[in-house]
């Protein structure tokens, strides 16, 4: 059995919500289904949630997790808003990747 | 900071938190009430949301004089604050939804949408900018700017006939919360750096917090937050979206963004940038630079080649951000005061929150059934049709170009004056050599409206009408522009007092 050699420190926890926030980006960056990249920004919504309870509990602050509540009911809200539109493009076109919905351009 | 297991519940004052209650109360009122009852007589729902408005607008008014009185100060345990220049955005918020309902009433019952939905949603979105507006604190800045954005998002997909519309919708949303969770992520580092989210804390923290947490942390959350804020205020290199969702959106709707959307993102960033992080203004002022630069540029030489007439206005709406940036940039030379650029920046936001509702409104007028005839060549003979609406058409755009005797004129002036009191004389120098260029798009469609011929087999064209509501509302933004061309005084009064804001420095 090894032995535990580090314990997480709040910088583990801040460099990983970093990595899902890059992760998040480059997502919203290169996928082509709408869906996707709406699960992509919920990913770095998550994220910036993941970097607000490490600090708040580094802070020993209450705010930093409260915060977080806010944050998810925000999300929420724009996933409810977010389906609607995907879905009622989808419901015209059922195949739309991002590079079908291209009427406007100039 | 909070300790855990102790909370004292703030105070409200509700007589100055009236007019969000009022936009509140009034969109939920009017929701539920449109909802319980059979359709209502025509003109019905657009005038009430006016009332909810002008109300709203009548309660700033009170509360101007008693911030005069009393002194600037926060409310809800330093949440919100309670100055001027959230009574000036609010102010200039009000406006903007009081007109864009008027020229919307006449276009959804054209385009056989007639309903209370697209009102509630107006009034939904003014809760939210008047939130951002009056934030004092970076949590409620962010739920004050999703309320905005989300119903934003809606209104832009509004029209389901047309496929243009829901482009621009689901463009608006994957864009806007692209960009907002990067302002969250903002918000995140400088809560990291400072230990707070609220805005007066942020200010003193400055000197306590350790400095390797105050560079690392702070200057990348303030990095991201102006990207975040750049998206909002659709400002170069983050313009992308900015003219495909004018030109799909249904056009009143676009009227709405562009009027409030951007007055509630410009207040913000003032509100961040020169009341929470003016210690650190050595960093950002440089990047508003640049960023001022690349918009005004862009902004003027890509218009210049568009051939519709709603995204030459998205691409006129982004060189006039850089206007706005102007003043952000001549304030943040003044650091915590904010001295010569906050009035300019709200000046510049009333007066083209006037002017872009007004030139939308012709815009709505000529695309005629289908919102679809915005191309340059509807635009053609138009003063032989309709004289009138061709001469408020004139009206707005030479105030856009920032003709004297117009409104256009005294909000440049503004701008380039903070800068220039500011000693920043190479940015003057661009936004004036962009304003030129500008112009050239704006003779472009006064030479299609009063030189060239109707399009040949324009016959079968529907005619332009000008509906009563839309009447009144081109009629009133037309009266402004021209009354404060000629009669400047009392605005430039009015936005000077937006310096005094809530905050402890100056007794708030």
């Amino acid at each position: 059995m090894l032995a535990v050699v580090a314990t997480p420190t709040t910088t583990w926890y801040l460099l990983l919500a970093a990595l899902l926030f890059s992760i998040g980006v480059v997502g919203v960056l290169v996928r082509r289904n709408p869906l996707v990249m709406f699960m992509c920004i919920e990913l770095m919504l998550n994220a910036v949630n993941l970097s607000f309870v490490a600090l708040a509990k580094k802070l020993g602050d209450i705010g930093g997790q409260t915060t977080v509540f806010f944050v998810m009911v925000v999300a929420a809200a724009e996933v409810v808003v977010g389906l609607g539109i995907i879905v009622s493009i989808l419901r015209r076109r059922p195949t739309a990747t991002a590079d079908d919905i291209a009427e406007l351009k100039g | 900071m909070i300790a855990a297991g102790t909370f004292n519940p703030p105070s409200i004052d509700w007589f100055a938190l009236s007019p969000l209650l009022v936009l509140l109360g009034g969109g939920l009122v009017l929701l539920v009430a449109a909802a319980l009852t059979p359709q209502w007589p025509k003109h019905l729902y657009a005038w009430s949301t006016v009332a909810i408005g002008l109300a709203a607008l009548a309660t700033t008014f009170v509360q101007w004089h008693d911030i005069s009185k009393d002194g600037a100060k926060t409310l809800v345990g330093g949440a919100l604050s309670y100055d001027h220049l959230a009574l000036f955005g609010t102010i200039t918020i009000c406006i903007g939804l009081c007109l864009a309902a008027l020229v919307t009433d006449d276009f959804l019952r054209r385009e056989g949408m007639e309903g209370p939905e697209v009102y509630g949603l107006f009034l939904m979105a003014a809760v939210g900018a008047v939130v951002m507006v009056m934030s004092n604190d970076l949590i409620v800045l962010f739920l004050g700017l999703e309320t905005l954005s989300i119903a934003l998002y809606v209104l832009a997909a509004s029209n389901r006939r047309r496929v243009e519309s829901q482009e621009a919708g689901i463009k608006y949303f994957v864009l806007g919360g692209f960009s907002s969770a990067f302002f969250l992520y903002g918000i995140a580092l400088i809560y990291g750096a400072t230990g707070s989210t609220n805005f007066t804390t942020i200010l003193a923290a400055f000197d306590s917090v350790p400095v390797h947490r105050r560079d690392a942390f702070a200057l990348v959350g303030v990095g991201l937050m102006l990207v975040g804020l750049g998206f909002k205020v659709s400002a170069a290199p983050f313009h992308f979206w900015s003219p495909d969702v004018y030109q799909g959106a249904p056009t009143p709707i676009t009227a709405f963004m562009a009027s409030v959307g951007k007055t509630a993102a410009f207040a913000a960033m003032l509100r961040v940038l020169i009341i929470a992080l003016p210690n650190w203004k050595d960093d950002w002022r440089p990047v508003i630079w640049v960023i001022a630069v690349l918009t005004l540029l862009v902004g003027s030489i890509s218009a210049v080649v568009q051939t519709n007439v709603k995204r030459m206005l998205a691409y006129s709406s982004i060189s006039h951000a850089g206007f706005i940036l102007l003043g952000v940039e001549a304030a943040g030379h003044a650091g915590a005061s904010g001295a010569g650029g906050m009035p300019g920046t709200m000046m510049y936001l009333m007066i083209y929150s006037v002017l872009v509702i007004g030139t939308f409104a012709v815009v709505t007028v000529v695309g005629r059934t289908g919102d679809a005839a915005t191309d340059l060549g509807s635009f053609r003979g138009l003063s032989k049709q309709q004289p009138l609406l061709a001469m408020a058409l004139t009206v707005f755009l030479l105030a856009q170009a920032g003709v004297p005797l117009t409104s256009g004129f005294i909000a440049k002036v503004g701008v380039i004056k903070a800068v220039v009191d500011e000693h920043s004389y190479a940015l003057a120098i661009i936004a004036m050599v962009s304003a030129v260029i500008a112009a050239f798009l704006y003779l472009r469609i006064m030479v299609n409206v009063w030189l060239a011929d109707p399009e040949t087999g324009d016959d079968t064209r529907e005619p332009v009408r000008v509906p009563l509501s839309t009447g009144i509302a081109i009629a009133l933004c037309a009266g402004f522009t021209l009354y404060v061309g000629f009669n400047p005084g009392w605005l430039i009064d009015a936005s000077d007092m937006v310096t005094n804001v809530a905050r402890p420095l100056t007794g708030g």
